[in-house]
């Protein structure tokens, strides 16, 4: 599967986690592609951690405003109903527990939920952003991303990057599957038929519990 | 509101080592003009409490590519990679406090408060050093206000009083940090009459001194 392919597949498959009416922050990159594969019956009110709720899609030439942006810097819109608030009221609602879901990429993740995605010391420096507040408050965070990186497991055992947050991840969509963070542990909910559990575990440092996982949907 | 004033007084308002709060989001609500000025002066070793690092060429990117900042207090410097360099070199002290904290430290130092007792950070090389308070059996970090010397906000609508509302996602950061200095001055874009008083976003008693923006065009 070439990368495109199975980024669409990762955020096909997330997009069926949302119900109708949940608040969801999508995080920039491959979990901002979620939005495009949300369910026509499912209304979610897209949140942005720079200060709206109700984010639409891209802006035409005719409705650009370089006064609306996501979280990213990049140009966005607003539905109708959506509204603009200042930061420290965005995090009221993202700490306070009024996100439903947060949908975020990362390094590394591991089998106790914890997760490592914004520094890699003597290398790579960008700084949390919001992410630390997004994972900690939000009620369920969904770890998007390719399951290895250049061929690296991702999913360990435990984070040897500093973290992010410490168990707060429940569930985490790759192109070979779905994990579910539960308190004993990692588990293969669903699998991609592309690949053999074999594959998966192969791929996976983690220790992997299994027990009649599902084929993935990846129509 | 104490005046308007022109762009050129911005130089009795500054000073070495300062610490300066300066709102936007990716530059998105930072007010540009003020910035601009700032690089003018040439004011130095500036501390700059912002959300990011802006762009080398937008927002306070510009203060850091043109060697102001030696401190720099923010929650993600990813987009502007001269703010890594000087980073890593050593040349300007970054500090990375994650959004939520700060806009809430910020909040406090604004109203009053020693602090904040947030969850987030917990765990992570963000606790470290820090003091962890246990209420109702949950864990919380310990994080202090923050306030600055000035701060440096955008605007949209500016009432005569100094009133302000803003505009879209350029609100983000500006209205917290427009209580959380000893002085603060606005960048206006269109002056009016009158607000109703039930759209003010910033009350005038918070803002000090207002440059309207010159109309390109």
């Amino acid at each position: 599967m070439d990368k495109m392919a199975m980024k669409k597949l990762i955020a096909k498959r997330v997009a069926q986690e949302f119900s109708d009416g949940d608040v969801v922050n999508l995080g920039i990159g491959l979990p901002t592609l979620v939005a495009d594969y949300i369910p026509h019956h499912v209304h979610v009110h897209l949140q942005s951690e720079n200060g709206l709720i109700g984010l639409g899609p891209k802006p035409s030439e005719e409705t650009y405003d370089p006064d609306i942006t996501n979280a990213g810097g990049q140009p966005v819109t607003l539905k109708t109903g959506g509204m603009y608030f200042d930061s420290a009221l965005s995090f009221a609602i993202i700490r306070g527990g009024h996100v439903d879901v947060t949908v975020l990429g990362s390094l590394q993740v591991d089998e106790t939920g914890s997760l490592a995605n914004w520094i890699i010391p003597g290398k790579m420096v960008p700084g949390m952003g919001g992410a630390m507040d997004l994972v900690t408050g939000s009620r369920k965070v969904i770890i998007a991303m390719t399951h290895t990186n250049k061929g690296r497991p991702k999913i360990l055992k435990r984070c040897t990057l500093p973290l992010t947050a410490k168990n707060q991840v429940n569930m985490i969509v790759t192109e070979m599957g779905v994990l579910e963070v539960r308190t004993d542990g990692l588990h293969l909910m669903e699998y991609n038929p592309m690949f053999s559990i074999d594959d998966i575990v192969a791929a996976t440092e983690a220790t992997l519990i299994i027990n009649n996982p599902k084929k993935m949907e990846v129509s | 509101m104490k005046q308007f004033m022109e762009l050129k007084q911005l130089k009795d308002h500054v000073f070495d080592g300062m610490s300066i709060m300066v709102g936007g989001f990716m530059a998105v609500g930072t007010p540009e003009a003020l910035i601009d000025e700032l690089v003018l002066l040439g004011t130095k070793d500036l501390t700059i409490i912002c959300n990011d690092a802006g762009f080398i060429d937008r927002g306070v990117g510009k203060l850091i590519a043109s060697g102001q900042v030696s401190h720099l207090i923010a929650s993600h410097i990813g987009l502007n990679p001269m703010a890594g360099q000087l980073m890593s070199t050593g040349e300007m002290q970054v500090t990375l406090v994650p959004q939520g904290t700060l806009a809430e430290r910020i909040r406090a130092g604004g109203a009053g408060l020693g602090g904040v007792l947030t969850p987030t950070g917990l765990g992570t090389i963000v606790e470290e050093g820090k003091q962890v308070l246990s209420v109702a059996g949950k864990p919380y970090l310990v994080e202090p206000a923050m306030r600055a010397d000035l701060s440096l906000i955008l605007a949209y609508e500016v009432d005569r009083f100094g009133n302000i509302t803003y505009n879209k996602t350029t609100r983000n950061f500006n209205p917290v940090m427009a209580t959380a200095s000893d002085k603060v001055i606005a960048l206006g874009r269109k002056l009016v009459d009158e607000l109703n008083p039930d759209h003010v976003l910033t009350p005038h008693i918070f803002v000090d001194y207002v440059v309207m923006e010159v109309q390109h065009g």
